[in-house]
This record gives structure tokens, C-alpha cells and sequence, in this order.
């Protein structure tokens, strides 16, 4: 499998706003926290070890 | 004069003057500097084997303090095919089940409890002393049945001189210094190895800014023999982490994480250490302090582990943090893979060059150690604001979602080394398990009333399983000994050995590793592979 950089979410406004209002709120330390939980969640999702390697290059740029 | 540097928990080889103190530099084939676990493990599989070996150890006895603490199945199989291994297990505490707090929160727990058909537990607890002196108890044995092992006590070397087919020893002793010629020189002198000082070789690596202290306590308590580990521990100045470990005669192994800035000898003081120990135990624990220390640690290893005559086995030649139990059970496995090398170069059955795939197969093994540890550290003392926020991330998720228990991280215990793609290894011609591939060390088996590894005592084994075995009884003078089982009505060998195949023929190392298989194979398949083994090359 290769790391999908072209549009896959359905409703990316929608998903922007939801993203957005998890961290409404919240201190520079719990919305850290709470990404970090979310990249892990995520990386656990997608698994695939090489494709997360290459995420984490197009994350650096 | 000899310093004595540390007190003495069992005086096992007095100072006693030898008639070599007063006569020319008397020559010996093998040398091992230092009695400490490695060199005593190392001086028994050569002895044991025939080879002529002199320990030199510059105390008397097995050094106070509880120190390695967890021995690891792999290193419980080698004492075993060594015939210490049953005293250790009798002695020490069988653990399994582990559990990992964050502050006051259970985030979850684990249990080693290993699969069936192993004579060996995956491991137990045990205080270094005893390790040792089971040891040098064997070493008399052996003794007495005739193998020609000496230990000096209180004969500490001061300085050497590499010649061309041996090296010269300056000993000293309370009677006085005198020489002794080593053709092979091995140094089990610890990670402080003056040996390896005199010799002005490098030993870098990163150091990790933190302090360690550990207090063996004695009590009974009602604690479950568990190995408990608290990250951010909830009790009052107990640092980063702390973790609670069973041993035997009751102790109990506390270590507290104290960070890098501390006044050493204020915190060993008794009333501070018992500060801290009340504050985990709760108020009006009764226990006694048996043991105290305060450690630092370093991750390195030295280039190369051979230097011509001199070679370097456990921590001389490698340190790793704590975590892990990757110290000593390390330097077992350095002493399993040395001796048989050892004994043939010493014979003539072998190349010297057999002795480079020492150094290749440990520094692998070490880096192995090396970076399993360092990342162990890494999780537990974040080194950047982030890392700790993902470290804390991993301990919150891991108490809801089993997806995060994976990646904490309070030590990854020792598991034997596969030398993968090294050097001795012949080919895999077998489409068999991967835990018996080439290079791995053998997978224990139970069969009937004995085990496949006590089938495994010494020397070359080819292990012929529903195969016919192939008519060679010896390569170049050296023996193979036939080992013809079937997997029929056994699981274990077959889940182990055979996988999906019919029928296997697997040729195996005086250490137990795997050098080749084959689902069938010809007397010019083994004697080829076995010269591999025996470093002749291809």
C-alpha cells in the first residue's frame, strides 16, 4: 500500500470543523495530549509500517 | 599489594601462594581475568571440555550485593548444559505476570507465561552472588571429575605485554608480583576492565544523565511475586519511575529513578533511603535494608571484542542500561559462543579466524542489546517536552485500548540472539519455522521424560527428525554426534522443528545454534556446512 496523498475524506470542511472543535477550549497542554493520543490512535489505524514511514517524511516536508 | 575494592558476600578461592610465584613466567593456554559470572561461565564450558583454563580474580570470593538480579531463560539453558542450571532454578523466584502503573493508575498487565514443553521458566529472580557461586560450586565438581580449571584468588594484573604467541602477565599478590605467559588472555574484568585500560582501547557511547537507586530490602510481605513498575510513582520523591521485584530469601528489589542533579552519598544515607521506601511500602512497613546503591549507566560497546590474543566477554567488551535484563544475560551467551571457538582453535581443529566470528556474533548481539535498551530508556525518561507528551499519550491510551500496550515500554526482556546473515552460518535449505531458522539459537522441546536441549551437550549435533541421517560421524577431526527423533505423537518438535515440512535434518553448533537445515541432506551437505561453522569458509 502506498501513503494516500490526494482528497480521501468525504466532508473535509465537516471534518475540519469536528477537528477543531475536539481542541475548543482546551490548554496548550490537553490539546498536546489529545494529539498526540490522535496521531497514535491514527498510526494504530493505518498500521502499515511503511506507510507510515512515509507519512512521517511528507510530515516533515 | 592487591586492593580490596568490595566486600565479599561468599569467600569461595582464598589466597593461596602457588610454587608459579617463584619460578620463570609459566605458560598457560587460556587466561581469564576476572571470576565474576562470564568468566566463571566461560571457565566451566572449557574446562568441562578439556581445555586447560586459569582463572585470575583479584578478591576472594563473589562480591556483596544483589547486582543482576533477573536471568533469562536462554542463560538458565547454557548453566544447564553446563550443570548449574537446576540450583539456579531451585534457588530463584519464577515470575510471569507484570504490571505497569502511571501514578496511581493500573494501566495494564502483562504475563511471560511461556509456552509448554521447556525444561527452563522464561525467567527467574535471582541475586547475582548466588548465580556466581552455583557457578564456581560446579567448577569444584568439575574439578574433582578431573577438568583442568584453576582460580587465583587475590591475583590481580597489573599490566601485560602483547607478544607473538602469547601474553605476558604482570600479577600481583599479597606475596608479591610475578608472570605468568597467557596464549589466549580473556578478559571477564567487568565494565570497568583494567584490561582493556592497560590496552588503551576506546569504549564509547552515550551516556544517560540519570541516577538509580536501588535498595534491597528483606521483609515478608504479601505482595504477589510480580514484577510491579510505576511510571511518574505516586509515593513521595520517588523520581520518574520506580519498580518493585521479588527475590529470594524475601528480598525485595526497590529501584527509584532520581534523575541527574543529586548529592550521591546524602541520598544513600540510611534515614533518606528509608524516606522513600516508607513512602512506597506505606507508614509502618518493617523491613530491613540489606542492600544499597547508586547507579548510573552507560549504553556502549567496544569496536571489536578480539584484539589478537586478548578477547573481551560481558560487560569489558559491552554495557546497556538496566532495562531489560541485557547486561548479564548477555555476557552468558558471549561465554557460550567463546568457548567451543576456543577449544578448537586451542586443539587445532579450527583457524584462529573462528575467534573473528566471536567478535562478529556478539558485537550483533551487543547492538541488539544496545539499541533495545536505549530505546527502554528513552520512553522512560523523555529527553524533549514532546516525547514526553507522547510518552504520557501511550500510558493513557494503553489503560482503554489494548492497540497502545505494545509500545510501552519499561524494558524489553532479554531474548536469545539470532545471528542472522552472519558469517558461520550454512545455507536454510529447509522451508521450516522461523524461531529454528540458521542462526537461531535450538528451541527447546520436551520429549518424554527428557528435553531435546539436555540431548544437546557440547559438541556438533546434526538432529535428524523423520529424515534419514546422513552417514558422517566427523569433519576434519572434528566429531558429530548423530540425534535421530521423530515428530510423531510430538507436537512441540514439530510445531518447533518441522513446521509443515515431512521431515528435517538440522546441523547444530556445540552452543546450541542452528547452522544449517535441510528437508534431507547428503554426508557432503554436513561436512560442507560444518566447515562454515568451523570458520574454514565456503
Amino acid at each position: 500500500m502506498e501513503l494516500n496523498l490526494e482528497p480521501n475524506i468525504a466532508d473535509p470542511d465537516g471534518f475540519y470543523d469536528e477537528l477543531l472543535a475536539v481542541h475548543q477550549g482546551l490548554s496548550k497542554e490537553d490539546s498536546d495530549a489529545l494529539n498526540a493520543r490522535l496521531i497514535l490512535i491514527l498510526a494504530n489505524h493505518v498500521g502499515d509500517r511503511d506507510v507510515l514511514t512515509a507519512a512521517l517524511q511528507a510530515a516533515q516536508r | 599489594m592487591v586492593d580490596v575494592r568490595y566486600d565479599i558476600a561468599f569467600q569461595l578461592y582464598p589466597y593461596a601462594p602457588v610454587a608459579a610465584q617463584t619460578m620463570p613466567a609459566q605458560r598457560h593456554p587460556v587466561v581469564i581475568v576476572g571470576g565474576g559470572p562470564i568468566g566463571m561461565a566461560l571457565a566451566l564450558d572449557l574446562g568441562r571440555k578439556g581445555t586447560q583454563v586459569l582463572v585470575l580474580d583479584d578478591h576472594d570470593g563473589v562480591g556483596q550485593g544483589s547486582r543482576a538480579i533477573c536471568f533469562a531463560k536462554r542463560t538458565l539453558e547454557i548453566a544447564n548444559r553446563l550443570g548449574a542450571g537446576q540450583r539456579m532454578i531451585d534457588k530463584g523466584v519464577v515470575w510471569n505476570v507484570g504490571k505497569v502503573f502511571h501514578g496511581d493508575d493500573r494501566v495494564f498487565q502483562f504475563n511471560l507465561q511461556p509456552e509448554d514443553g521447556h525444561r527452563c521458566p522464561a525467567f527467574i529472580n535471582l541475586q547475582q552472588p548466588y548465580f556466581e557461586k552455583f557457578l564456581v560450586d560446579e567448577i569444584r565438581v568439575a574439578q574433582d571429575e578431573g577438568a583442568p580449571i584453576e582460580i587465583r584468588g587475590r591475583n590481580a594484573v597489573t599490566a601485560l605485554d602483547q607478544r607473538d604467541d602469547h601474553v605476558l602477565l604482570d600479577v600481583d599478590t599479597p606475596d608479591g608480583p610475578y608472570q605468568i605467559e597467557a596464549e589466549w588472555l580473556i578478559a571477564c574484568d567487568g565494565a570497568r576492565s583494567p584490561v582493556r585500560d592497560m590496552m588503551g582501547l576506546n569504549f564509547d557511547g552515550r551516556v544517560f544523565e540519570d541516577n538509580f537507586l536501588i535498595a534491597d530490602v528483606k521483609m515478608t510481605a504479601d505482595f504477589p511475586t510480580e514484577r510491579w513498575f510505576w511510571f511518574e510513582p505516586p509515593f513521595k520523591d520517588a523520581g520518574q519511575s520506580a519498580l518493585l521485584h521479588k527475590q529470594p530469601d524475601d528480598i525485595w528489589r526497590i529501584d527509584f529513578q532520581l534523575g541527574w542533579d543529586i548529592d550521591r552519598e546524602k541520598e544513600l544515607r540510611e534515614e533518606n533511603v528509608r524516606a522513600r521506601v516508607d513512602a512506597m511500602l506505606g507508614e509502618g512497613a518493617e523491613y530491613e535494608l540489606e542492600w544499597t546503591s547508586i547507579y548510573t549507566f552507560q549504553c556502549r560497546r567496544m569496536q571489536e571484542f578480539r584484539h589478537d590474543r586478548v578477547i573481551f566477554a560481558g560487560d569489558s567488551a559491552h554495557q546497556v542500561s538496566p532495562f531489560g535484563a541485557r547486561g548479564a544475560n548477555s555476557g552468558v551467551q558471549d561465554a557460550d559462543n567463546l568457548a567451543w571457538k576456543l577449544d578448537f582453535v586451542i586443539r587445532g581443529l579450527a583457524p584462529e579466524a573462528l575467534l573473528d566470528s566471536y567478535s562478529e556474533e556478539r558485537v550483533h548481539g551487543a547492538d541488539e542489546n544496545i539499541l533495545n535498551s536505549t530505546r527502554a530508556t528513552d520512553f522512560l525518561t523523555p529527553k524533549s517536552e514532546i516525547s514526553k507528551v507522547f510518552r504520557n499519550a501511550v500510558l493513557e491510551l494503553a489503560q482503554d485500548h489494548a492497540f497502545a500496550r505494545p509500545l510501552v515500554n519499561s524494558g524489553r526482556l532479554s531474548v536469545p540472539c539470532v545471528y542472522d546473515g552472519l558469517s558461520l552460518n550454512g545455507p536454510d535449505m529447509l522451508d521450516g519455522p522461523e524461531r529454528t531458522r540458521v542462526g537461531a539459537p535450538a528451541v527447546d522441546a520436551k520429549l518424554g521424560q527428557t528435553y531435546l536441549l539436555d540431548r544437546l551437550p557440547g559438541g556438533f549435533t546434526l538432529l535428524s527428525i523423520d529424515a534419514p541421517a546422513p552417514e558422517i560421524d566427523e569433519v576434519d577431526g572434528v566429531p558429530l554426534t548423530h540425534l535421530g527423533l521423530t515428530a510423531r505423537g510430538n507436537p512441540f518438535l514439530k510445531e518447533r522443528y518441522l513446521g509443515e515440512t515431512e521431515g528435517a535434518v538440522y546441523l547444530i553448533r556445540p552452543d546450541q545454534h542452528v547452522v544449517s537445515r535441510w528437508p534431507e541432506a547428503s554426508a557432503e551437505d554436513v561436512a560442507s556446512a560444518m566447515r562454515i561453522a568451523l570458520g574454514k569458509g565456503v
